[in-house]
């Protein structure tokens, strides 16, 4: 194992952020490499300051390190001008806890949390000096995989990814890295690539794409995903953690010696979320809901804040407001004298009520400078559709909370392109804004209320996987409908995401595996991170689609039928076709569904053949309704939620 | 200020190795970080948003190592035992990452000036690649007798342009036996620039230098106040090489 650490030295004079390529961070790992011992690189690919934090890399991370027959080192995107002098000195992709080429790890495992990082992924193959398309590797290369959320439309990466892992890594990991050690126990020359996709097939979660196969119709539309061979299922299932507690990891996370984003502890709180936005993926992929029990979080930040000197954490979550008892635990960590009586609590996501404020207020003692609402929505007609079920007096009334507790800031999340979008429900939104406006106004001249507005892409395993998106023209269209809206009113500003990112982020999102060759052309063209305003760019998406006889209007802005095959259908996060159909129709009738963690089960699927229920520590509904939707959950516990059993608690109690 | 009296506890330490990439803000969050981890009793602002009193000297590039850079805290005088000074630098090592290694610590009178206000001038080590030998000391000897020296710089985020010569105090070429060979072999420099009022930085010496030249390493060997026509390090370490070149060998073999 040889380090490249002197040449890279070289260029870090004339680079930007060198920081980013050094490693040395607290927590990171020099484990040793060996023989008996898989060697796994886990790439996040996009820059430094963003995938540092990410969660799901440092869980897997500490899991791989603690095995006796595995090591773990990480690897990020280096910006353009790094690329660029690496691949002038001929420097491949590296590690950055010891500075190890690529190519010398067994696996190099991609983690995909957006899908316009595909571009990326090919990029990073590329500069591993790793054959890029998978059919082309041998027996000496290593295995390319990748998981996290986009790996739930792994299409447009088939061509380039060896194994895919759906749902939750920390059991699975170990799983593969036994097949792998295995694999990689007999001499170069006698290895089987075939024999290896096999027996990584035969890993519930794990799908492997060279044993699939996708056939059109004369009309070039997918007829389906089909297996090429008789031992792997027709449909691949996501793998569920059952029990969380189980998993108190990341246990040393990672303390950056940069700047990174989230640069704080983060704790997570909960997996899943049974709120049913309508428009959102995390939300139906990751369900059912998995909390974190209480002392264990406690525990976690304790020892969290004492490793990393942090005098802030996280409480993270799909939508911590939710998690059982939050008021008592977000006070426990602060009135922690072990904390010292100095430690911030931020919540990532707010439930849009005047309680939840007072909750804020109590965590925000300093600093409050601006919260964040996402309504999503311009009408209640709107937030029907989506299933975001908070009115009008729900919003105001948490804003006129926060106002007159002495915030200052106040930002609202919305989406446009909506299905059954009107232009009413888009000035909804200036109108919404207005209205926050003028109620701070009574307590301060000096308030801002920003509206953020992101154009709607449909997600795979989503009730609007069946809608056709927004054309750029269309969303752009919106904008200034909107921004013209909003202009007479003072203290209101409007800002957008790129709509042409959208559609972007569409094809990616919904393509199929011909999707692959559009990636790999417009990675051939530079059109590297593309997540970044800076770089993106839209003609390269155009012309890329073109040249491989494909279209927007195909593959993005087109409504599917309710039984036309979708490139995901051989893939399972667990949700019944026909709950999500129903789920759609109901949001095309603009009628709402309450959260099943406090209601009647509406059968997604989520829970069935897991053996479990949805697992919090509270019979109680949070109060105001979950996400403060106002549902009236009173009669909370008339379903059968499953409480934290006694050997949960004990064992709580025991970590405590 | 904060109403219990503070004491000022000044830091010396060196930043060596890979965490010379690391910027002179992410080295101060670094010490915020190990500071609440050691449970010192730092002091810290007042107001709406309350800040550790932290203080450190002049920035160091991004990109340099240091044998001696410095850093004043304030501590709360009714919650801190003096008598534990003698222990910090070990234990604040041990809590900063590799490569910064604190080597002393002492009690300040609160009346010495800041670190940024006293320090007159650094002493520099600087590597170069491919200029050597004669060539380097013709061309040193070239920038020497200049009357000015007038290099681009960007100042408050402007184009400007500043005649650096009087910063440069002293400037010397270094053999060092071995360095001279090899694909791309390197020539040594000692510097000695001033910070006052319009310093010098290893940067503006390389582009002086030639624009051919490029820059390999540069190490701030020492940090010096001067007063009364005497001038003193801010705070020494006993012990140390006075050979700034032997010293520097030592410390990136660590």
């Amino acid at each position: 194992m040889e380090t490249l650490w002197p040449k890279i030295e070289r260029l870090l004079l004339d680079v930007t952020k060198p920081a980013r390529y050094i490693g040395g961070e607290q927590g990171a790992q020099t484990p040793e490499h060996g023989p008996g011992k898989v060697a796994w690189l886990l790439v996040y690919p996009d820059t430094y300051e963003i995938g540092l934090p990410n969660q799901g890399l440092q869980i897997l991370y500490e899991i791989l390190n603690e095995r006796p027959d595995a090591v773990a080192e990480r690897s990020y995107a280096p910006w353009t001008d790094m690329e660029a002098a690496m691949r002038k000195a001929g420097i491949p992709l590296f590690s950055v806890d010891q500075h190890v080429a690529a190519r010398d790890f067994d696996v190099i495992a991609f983690n995909l949390s957006a899908e316009l990082v595909y571009t990326n992924v090919v990029n990073l193959i590329d500069l591993a000096e790793v054959p890029l398309h998978a059919v082309d590797r041998g027996p000496g290369d290593p295995l390319v995989m990748a998981g996290g959320h986009c790996a739930f439309n792994p299409e447009p990466l088939a061509d380039f990814v060896d194994a895919f892992v759906l749902g939750d890594g920390e059991e699975v990991v170990s799983e593969i890295n036994v097949a792998l050690a295995e694999w990689l126990a007999q001499p170069v020359e006698t290895r089987d690539r075939q024999e290896l996709r096999l027996s990584l097939a035969g890993i519930e979660g794990v799908y492997v794409p060279a044993l699939y196969e996708s056939t059109y119709d004369e009309s070039g539309r997918l007829v389906g995903t089909f297996p090429v061979v008789p031992s792997v299922p027709s449909e691949v299932a996501k793998r569920t953690v059952l029990d969380l507690a189980d998993w108190p990891y990341p246990s040393h996370p990672l303390v950056p010696l940069t700047e990174v984003v989230h640069d704080r502890l983060n704790v997570e709180v909960f997996r899943g979320c049974t709120r049913g936005c309508r428009f959102c993926q995390a939300g139906m992929i990751t369900r059912p809901v998995r909390e974190r029990p209480a002392e264990q979080v406690k525990e976690m930040v304790r020892a969290g804040l004492e490793w990393s000197g942090h005098n802030e954490v996280t409480l993270t979550s799909l939508s911590t407001a939710d998690f059982s008892g939050i008021e008592n635990t977000v006070r426990d960590i602060i009135d922690d004298p072990v904390n010292g009586g100095r430690v911030s609590v931020s919540l990532p996501s707010l439930r849009v009520d005047a309680f939840t404020v007072a909750t804020a207020a109590q965590i925000q003692k300093v600093r409050r400078t601006g919260l964040t609402f996402a309504p999503e929505g311009g009408t209640w007609r709107m937030r029907q559709v989506i299933n975001k079920l908070i009115t009008e007096e729900d919003l105001y009334g948490a804003v006129d909370s926060a106002f007159s507790q002495g915030w200052r800031r106040v930002k609202l999340y919305f989406l446009i392109g909506l299905p059954t979008e009107r232009d009413e429900d888009v000035l909804g939104i200036a109108e919404l804004g207005r209205r926050c406006v003028e109620i701070g106004r009574k307590y301060t001249k000096a308030i801002t209320v920003t509206a953020s507005v992101g154009g709607f892409v449909p997600k795979p395993h989503t009730p609007f996987q069946w809608f056709g998106q927004d054309t750029v023209a269309e969303l752009e269209r919106k904008v200034v409908l909107l921004r013209e809206a909003a202009k007479t009113t003072k203290g209101l500003t409007i800002r957008w995401h790129d709509p042409s990112a959208s559609a972007a982020e569409g094809l990616a999102s919904r393509g199929d595996r011909r999707m692959g060759a559009v990636v790999e052309r417009v990675w051939q063209a530079g059109g590297t991170f593309q997540e970044w305003s800076e770089r993106f760019d839209l003609r390269l998406w155009e012309a890329a689609l073109e040249a491989e006889g494909l279209s927007f209007d195909e593959v993005a802005y087109r409504d599917r039928g309710e039984h036309e095959p979708l490139p995901w259908d051989h893939i399972s996060a667990g949700l019944h076709r026909d709950f999500l159909w129903g789920d759609w129709t109901d949001a095309l009738a603009e009628a709402g569904v309450e959260d099943c963690r406090w209601t009647p089960c509406y059968d997604c699927g989520a829970c069935t053949g897991l053996g479990l229920e949805h697992v919090v520590a509270s019979p109680i509904p949070p109060a105001g309704g979950s996400q403060g939707t106002g549902q009236g959950l009173e009669l909370g516990g008339r379903i059968p939620v499953r409480l934290m059993g006694t050997a949960d608690r004990a064992r709580a109690e025991s970590t405590a | 200020m904060t109403d219990a009296a503070p004491i000022k506890v000044r830091f010396r330490f060196t930043k060596l190795g890979k965490i010379r990439f690391t910027s002179h803000r992410d080295v101060a969050r670094m010490w915020e970080r190990a500071l609440r981890r050691s449970l010192l009793p730092v002091a810290l602002s007042q107001g709406f948003s309350p800040h550790p009193l932290l203080s450190f000297g002049l920035a160091l590039p991004t990109g340099c190592e240091s044998l001696g850079e410095y850093l004043d805290v304030r501590l709360e005088e009714a919650s801190f035992d003096p008598s534990v000074i003698p222990e910090l630098p070990e234990l604040l090592s041990g809590l900063l990452p590799t490569g910064i290694d604190v080597q002393a610590a002492a009690v300040m009178s609160m009346a010495e000036g800041s670190l940024q206000q006293e320090v007159a001038s650094c002493d520099w080590e600087l590597e170069v690649l491919d200029v050597i030998g004669e060539e380097l000391e013709a061309r040193i000897e070239r920038m020497l007798a200049a009357p000015t020296l007038t290099v681009a710089r960007e100042r408050k985020g402007r184009p400007t342009e500043d005649d650096i010569r009087p910063a440069i105090l002293t400037l010397v070429p270094v053999r060092v036996d071995g360095s001279e060979q090899g694909e791309h072999p390197i020539g040594r420099i000692r510097a000695s620039l001033a910070t006052h009022p319009r310093g010098a930085r290893p940067s503006d010496v390389l582009s002086a230098l030639g624009t051919d030249v490029v820059l390999a390493k540069a190490c701030r060997t020492h940090q010096w106040i001067e007063r009364d026509g005497a001038r003193f390090e801010p705070l020494s370490v006993s012990g140390l090489a006075t050979d700034p070149i032997v010293e520097h060998a030592q410390g990136r073999a660590s």
